[in-house]
């Protein structure tokens, strides 16, 4: 299959994914280093805060958007067999969202816009951050619609036949992804864009908290679900085995999609906005939302040991042994469902309605997000680069002792990272802060774990920098051997002849998230246009 | 359709550690009476001043006619207001919180003392501290470049001592 245009696709989006991710990597060091106090001179509110919220964009919405929309298109056409559907409206979405971020650059570097990526009104950034965070999400609608198109065009030239279970997670995504950045869009829109410009003198804070939740959690499933795609389609394959089961993996992630989206609540526990039975609500559904990762990880396990054991492992752990340990995808899943455990714990403790008055909003927060997002996805993504980069740009990977050691180095350095983070959460400190001033002997407790988090971001940028210098070698080989390798998916252990409908369309469950949405969200919302609620007026920072 | 009876049994076992989890939230929360900070009351934060109830002379600790302490707060850029309060301990303490301007979080570490305080509503919340001891109050939502200096302190004293420390203007009596 040539593909050439789908891979040049895939290429321009992931490039710009992995130029974000290395960018915010300095700013995230350089903030560990400001918050410990160590170097006096770097002490700067101004720039720490203009720092955090350009990296919190740079990770959470643009290494994450164009990383997914690259990785989508070339899964489609390759999964499908079939050419992306009118390329022209590819690029235009490319276009439209790499507009967007340019347009975010610009307040966000200036410190104009240090509002955080969460932009909580009623303070409030420069007026191209909100119409460019806009446009980045209309890009991405773009690269949805080809998803759906491409889905149903297949499924109409194949009749009964179950659609490859790439796609059907790719197109599943595509759909969260429109359900849930409705949400900040309607805040953008309507309340956040009007308000930047002028054009209304207040906002309602509790709304725009209340849309923002709408698309605050589902959107890190959207982040996830590319890695739990190579968990079923590649990692079989690579580790040399068959994946466990096709059947129970699609009920995973429609499961995943559906219960993922009514639940942002669990980050509106501490707010007064919103009545208690509606958080109850949705934190029960937060808990429904951990079963697609059960048994994620039961089925990614199963297929494993089945490999660990075609290449001899015997006993009961001496599977793991004899798995390829020095294939990049086989290493990063291993590292990746480690991280998964322990951020899952985490998430399970600030899901848990009383709980969370610990820890809301304190350092574990981010020691948590930061085990899934930067531990559990983002080293899948890397996986998948090594995987793909040498596929799309046709020249073998740069070195493969190199890559495992980058995974392994990005593994030690987050668990580093991520450790002292909790523990300072469980001491009371807050997220969000650039310096030390209480004069409390509470805080004194924080300073050698303030110092910890330095040496494990040191070796996380380290390892970033070393997945960035292998693609740029990989790249720009000057050596004339073509990699001629075409990527393969793996193949269930029980074929799937036919398969139900439910569980091989969207149709269904998109009436039930309907549903479902009305019922978590249409009261929540209406009650701000029913109470006597009070405004704010905008505020700098 | 395919299900391996290993897999279903996982997929049971699974759905019965969540509801093992929902199942304690929920007695705690019915039977417990343990909740978030929820009583979706607005109140205008531009006018707060001129409130009664968050007046100045009526901020601070006051006890309302049924013996209940009721803490109010105020929460503004770069601090809490009053700076420094002095509370019982091992007494139910109930503690309204507004916010004169943009977005704070309130937490008195290694207390389950937690709530967000958003202009235009008051957040309410019950608590008791266990141990006396001075408790830093720090504000954990972003809220602009001082952020790091919104922080004020909570004295908790020895039930029996904290009448003797009461300040007798802050007898007030709310009629609520």
């Amino acid at each position: 299959m040539n593909n050439v245009i789908e891979r040049k696709l895939a290429l321009s989006h992931m490039s710009v994914a992995f130029t974000a991710f290395i960018l915010a990597c300095f700013l995230g060091e350089y903030q560990v280093f400001e918050r410990s106090g160590l170097i006096e001179s770097l002490g700067s509110p101004t720039v720490y805060f203009a720092s955090v919220s350009t990296h919190g964009v740079l990770m959470a919405y643009v290494l994450t958007t164009f990383f997914i929309m690259g990785f989508g298109y070339y899964t489609a056409a390759t999964s499908l067999e079939t050419p992306v559907w009118k390329p022209e409206l590819a690029w235009t979405g490319f276009g439209l969202s790499l507009f967007g971020v340019l347009l975010a650059a610009l307040p966000l570097l200036s410190g104009k816009a240090s509002v955080l990526y969460t932009f909580y009104p009623p303070v409030q950034a420069h007026h191209f951050f909100y119409l460019g965070a806009t446009l980045l999400i209309v890009g991405s609608w773009v690269w949805c619609a080809i998803m759906v198109v491409m889905f149903y065009q297949w499924k109409k030239a194949n009749p009964e036949q179950p659609v490859p279970l790439a796609m059907f997670a790719t197109t599943a995504n595509a759909l969260l992804w429109l359900w849930t950045s409705a949400g900040v869009a309607l805040e953008a829109v309507f309340l956040l864009i009007p308000w930047s410009l002028g054009w209304t003198d207040t906002v309602d804070p509790g709304l725009a908290r209340t849309l923002f939740a709408w698309t605050l959690h589902p959107i890190v499933y959207f982040w996830l679900i590319p890695a739990y795609t190579a968990y079923y389609v590649f990692v079989p394959k690579q580790a040399g085995s068959y994946l466990f089961s096709d059947e129970v993996a699609r009920a995973a992630i429609i499961v995943l999609v559906v219960f993922s989206l009514p639940i942002g609540f669990h980050h509106l526990y501490m707010d007064p906005e919103q009545a208690k039975g509606w958080k109850i609500l949705h934190g029960i559904g937060t808990f429904i939302v951990t079963l697609p990762t059960f048994v994620t990880g039961f089925t990614v396990i199963a297929s494993l040991e089945i490999a660990g054991r075609l290449r001899g492992g015997k006993g009961m752990f001496g599977w793991i042994g004899s798995l390829p340990w020095n294939n990049t995808m086989v290493l990063a899943v291993i590292l990746s469902l480690l991280m998964l455990i322990f951020g899952g714990f985490g998430g399970i403790v600030n899901a848990s309605y009383a709980m969370n008055a610990m820890v809301h909003n304190t350092a574990w927060v981010p020691g948590h997000f930061h085990l899934i997002f930067a531990g559990t996805s983002v080293i899948m993504y890397f996986a998948i680069a090594y995987y793909l980069w040498p596929i799309l740009s046709k020249k073998p990977l740069f070195s493969n002792n190199l890559a495992l050691l980058q995974l392994w180095t990005w593994f030690i350095g987050m668990t580093i990272l991520t450790t002292p983070w909790h523990v300072l959460g469980l001491l009371g400190q807050p997220r969000r802060i650039s310096s030390v001033v209480y004069n409390n002997l509470l805080t004194l407790s924080w300073k050698p774990y303030e110092l910890a988090m330095i040496a494990g971001g040191l070796i996380m940028l380290s390892s970033a920098c070393l997945f960035v210098y292998l693609l740029y070698k990989t790249q720009f080989a000057k050596s004339e051997e073509t990699y001629a390798a075409e990527v393969e998916y793996a193949e269930p252990l029980h074929a799937v002849k036919s398969l139900p409908e439910y569980l091989n369309d969207f149709k269904l469950w998109n009436k039930v998230i309907a549903i479902y949405m009305a019922v978590s969200f249409g009261i929540p919302i209406l009650q701000f246009f029913f109470l006597d609620t009070f405004d704010s007026s905008a505020w700098s920072y | 359709m395919h299900i391996d009876p290993l897999e279903s049994k996982w997929i049971q076992t699974a759905l019965g550690i969540c509801g093992l989890f929902v199942g304690l939230i929920l007695i705690d929360a019915f039977f417990h009476n343990i909740h978030t900070p929820s009583n979706v009351e607005t109140i205008d934060s531009a006018s707060l001043h001129l409130s009664e109830e968050f007046a100045e002379d009526n901020l601070g600790v006051h006890r309302d006619e049924n013996g209940n302490i009721i803490v109010r707060m105020v929460a503004g850029r770069y601090s809490f207001f009053p700076k420094e309060i002095s509370v019982p301990a091992e007494t139910k303490l109930t503690f309204r919180w507004v916010s004169i301007d943009v977005l704070h979080g309130v937490h008195i570490p290694m207390t389950n003392m937690s709530t967000m305080v958003v202009p235009g509503f008051v957040a309410e919340l019950e608590t008791t501290f266990p141990k006396p001891g001075d408790y830093p109050v720090l504000c954990n939502e972003y809220c602009g470049l001082g952020h790091d200096h919104m922080w004020s302190k909570i004295n908790v004293v020895e039930r029996d001592q904290w009448h003797a420390t009461q300040q007798p203007s802050s007898g007030a009596i709310d009629n609520e």
